[in-house]
């Protein structure tokens, strides 16, 4: 009995907060059709420390749109906008 | 563009492409001077840049020529070419009446 309520506890607690927030599309949500890439600093929401691309696990973009968001930022990199690799880039 | 250029060389070197396109029976929508901009890379062991940034509308067949010019460029650091969609083309309609309706303010 013990033993099934600490399993409980244990397994209750990180689904109360996995559940809290839905991920969303941005740019569904606020009708952005097109990413610019001259916009580094808008760019950078979708990069982490290091100046990698975040998957879409993370940011919950949509497909289409991860692919617009992936080319802006390989676009921003190619005319130095960007870097390719960094350090605490944020 | 190399960092290492005077205002008027730069302003030069815009000229030079502007009037390509115009030779070209291209049609310039807009274009836009960034001024001297910190590179996020070194590039060809410079660390800052001229940006400039020209929007025009000509005939895909010219593009081959136009980048070929870039390359044999020594002042030309990096370039792009970029079709744009229509969501793109309204993107930046958008920006420029933006900034427009700021600067009038």
């Amino acid at each position: 009995m013990s033993a099934q309520q600490a399993g409980e506890i244990k397994y209750l607690t990180p689904i109360a907060v996995d559940t809290k927030r839905k991920k969303y599309c941005r740019f569904k949500k606020s009708g952005i059709k097109y990413i610019d890439y001259k916009d580094a600093d808008f760019l950078l929401k979708f990069v982490n420390e290091q100046g990698k691309i975040l998957p879409r696990r993370i940011t919950g973009t949509s497909t289409k749109y991860q692919r617009k968001v992936a080319q802006a930022i390989k676009r921003a990199r190619h005319l130095s906008l960007m870097p390719y690799v960094a350090d605490l880039l944020k | 563009m190399t960092p290492v250029l005077s205002d008027e060389q730069m302003k030069e070197t815009v000229e030079k492409y502007l009037k390509f396109l115009k030779a070209k029976d291209a049609e310039i929508i807009f274009e836009d001077n960034w001024g001297l901009k910190k590179l996020a890379y070194p590039i060809m062991k410079k660390s800052t840049g001229f940006y400039q940034l020209i929007e025009f509308k000509a005939d895909p067949s010219i593009i081959k020529e136009w980048e070929v010019t870039f390359k044999r460029d020594e002042r030309i650091l990096r370039f792009l070419t970029v079709a744009l969609d229509k969501y793109a083309i309204a993107y930046n309609e958008k920006k420029r009446n933006k900034a427009k309706v700021e600067k009038n303010q």
